[in-house]
């Protein structure tokens, strides 16, 4: 297998220059989640504005490929509506267990079609899930957080 | 390195115990692999030992040969494999010393070991040794794999007992200083690793022993790591339960081992019910055989008893104290090539003293996730991750370590493949 599939330059280029991160207030909920294998984890938190995601705040720690996911998803979900947000985790969630044989469509997923390689590393998959299953819990959360207060 | 001169009539380096490492290897039909184009460079075998051909052709030979159930065959294969299964028994207890073929129960692997102990302990324990509720104590330290952690922290959720440990030094050795208040009246078990599956320490028992019998507590070691690579005699150690497994010494997966003292696996309850460990069955309650029955019910691993089997007649072949000088020769030369690599922490004794052939590190700003991925295009095996003993890392404040472990069949051109490695690692996240 070829190394520079899994760490494409655009990969090494989030981890090392990390989009959004540190976290941010106000925030609607506040999930930590962890990859109990390797101890990676990441605290991430979702800020609403009616239908719209006004910030992905986020900190963890982790190797190339989680951190640079969750650059990447910043940069995609971040000031989206709830729903697109939601479409962009599906294709995502989608193109990781494709076991790399998903053509990523880069309408939707932008930088994230880098991760295209990843999911050809069973042992690398849940590395790059990790901040999309916490925005995916964040959100869940804060709706029902509001839908509580309406 | 400076050459030292050892005076004549010391015993000179020459006549420590030596195999040839590449006829070894000759016997590991692994290692002739490739792995990602490039030659395998197995430097995982703290977490598992490859298998010579030996081993796997006694388990071949015992399937093609001899299978049958074990104790309660009258027929000839049954009375083969129950003669195979005992066979690999005694081998077994040579190899540690024991001084009853009774007192080894195979289990499944460590970890069952470990909890089979564990789960003597209770409020209704027969034996008072065993008996534990609140105010009692039991001692484990920062150093454990998890299976030397939860199996006591269920224990005492279960009973109300308290679990206390001991700390680490920063050069990665057991805190001994506050052992008299550590372990005192109230301590029930002083439960601890021999080596290090992370650090790669070997700790020194004797001050503990001495203190656990002072108190009049029990002591478990956790021998998984230094039974495939020292010469392990229990009667010397003095402990009162040892626990292994097989298939880091060589053997099959599936099969690990408890050593206790016989008396005191004959007061301690069954942990599995089930057939073989019974002595008679009624509707209104039964009775249980002794040790080592009552601990094994069911069906019991029999094929990789007698691989395990295979692996001690290789070890023996081979020379425990050879392996055991390899190692540390081995370590020494890993220390010395790794301490060149830019930005490489050892965690863990820097000295080849004290301690085996497994070296933890960090590389500085890379994750270890990175580096054994980098590592693995290049053919290199290792272990990242938190190594199932993640007190360690939250001890010494880091999320997750890098780990090589060495074996009898590990060369120095593999631990130089390792450091070309890193320096590879380096380069893709410069």
């Amino acid at each position: 297998m070829q190394l520079d599939q899994l760490y494409q330059e655009i990969i090494l280029d989030h981890y090392k220059r990390p989009q959004g991160r540190g976290l941010r207030e106000p925030f609607a909920a506040d999930v930590h989640h962890v990859n109990p294998t390797c101890g990676d984890e990441i605290t991430l938190r979702v800020a609403l504005d009616g239908e719209t995601i006004s910030d992905i705040s986020y900190d963890g720690q982790g190797c190339s490929i989680s951190q640079a996911s969750a650059s990447v998803l910043y940069e995609l979900c971040n000031g989206r509506t709830v729903d697109g947000a939601l479409t962009v985790h599906a294709a995502f969630v989608e193109l990781m267990g494709g076991k790399g044989q998903i053509e990523p469509d880069e309408e939707v997923l932008g930088d994230a079609v880098a991760f295209a390689g990843v999911a050809k590393y069973p042992a690398r998959v849940k590395c790059a899930l990790l901040s999309w299953m916490a925005l995916k819990d964040a959100v869940a959360q804060a709706v029902a957080l509001e839908k509580e207060e309406v | 390195m400076t050459a030292l001169t050892i005076p004549a009539g010391m015993p000179q380096y020459d006549d420590k115990p030596r195999f040839d490492v590449e006829r070894v290897r000759a016997d590991f039909p692994i290692l002739g692999r490739e792995v990602n184009g490039h030659p395998l460079v197995y430097l995982d075998s703290g977490n598992t030992s490859q298998k010579p051909r030996q081993v796997i052709d006694a388990v071949a030979r015992y399937y093609a040969e001899h299978n049958a159930n074990v104790a309660r065959s009258v027929h000839t294969l049954g009375t083969e494999s129950t003669e195979a299964y005992e066979g690999a028994r005694a081998k077994v207890a040579a190899f540690i010393g024991a001084p009853s073929v009774d007192e080894v129960v195979f289990t499944k692997n460590a970890t069952e070991a470990l909890n089979l102990v564990a789960h003597a302990f209770g409020p209704h324990a027969q034996d008072p040794r065993f008996r534990l509720g609140p105010g009692d104590e039991i001692v484990i330290s920062e150093m454990e794999h998890h299976s030397n952690i939860v199996p006591w922290q269920l224990l005492c959720e279960r009973t109300g007992a308290t679990l206390r440990w001991f700390g680490l030094t920063e050069s990665g050795r057991l805190d001994e200083t506050n052992l008299d208040e550590l372990v005192n009246e109230r301590t029930k078990i002083v439960s601890i690793v021999h080596m290090s599956n992370v650090l790669g320490t070997v700790n020194a028992t004797a001050r503990i022993t001495a203190r656990v019998r002072e108190v009049g507590a029990l002591l478990m070691l956790d021998c998984s790591q230094s039974v495939p690579h020292l010469p392990m005699d229990v009667v010397d150690y003095d402990a009162d339960f040892i626990a292994f497994t097989g298939h880091k010494m060589l053997g099959p997966t599936g099969i690990g081992v408890l050593w206790g003292r016989l008396e005191l696996l004959n007061t301690m309850p069954p942990f599995l019910g089930g057939g073989s460990m019974i002595e008679t069955v009624k509707m209104t309650g039964s009775t249980f055989a002794p040790a080592p029955a009552r601990f094994e019910a069911g069906t019991p691993p029999i094929a990789q008893a007698v691989g395990l089997g295979a692996a001690i007649d290789y070890l023996n072949a081979v020379g425990m104290d050879a392996v055991a000088w390899h190692d540390k020769e081995l370590t020494a030369y890993a220390l010395d090539a790794l301490d060149t690599v830019p930005g490489l922490r050892i965690y863990g004794p820097k000295v080849p003293v004290g301690r085996g052939a497994t070296i933890s590190f960090t590389l500085d700003g890379i994750h270890p996730h990175d580096v054994g991925q980098v590592l693995d295009s290049l053919g290199v095996q290792v272990r990242v991750g938190h190594h199932c003993a993640k007190p360690i890392c939250d001890r010494f404040a880091v999320p997750a370590l890098t780990r090589a472990s060495f074996y009898l069949y590990t060369t120095t051109d593999e631990v130089d493949a390792l450091v070309r490695g890193l320096d590879q690692v380096r380069k893709v996240f410069a």
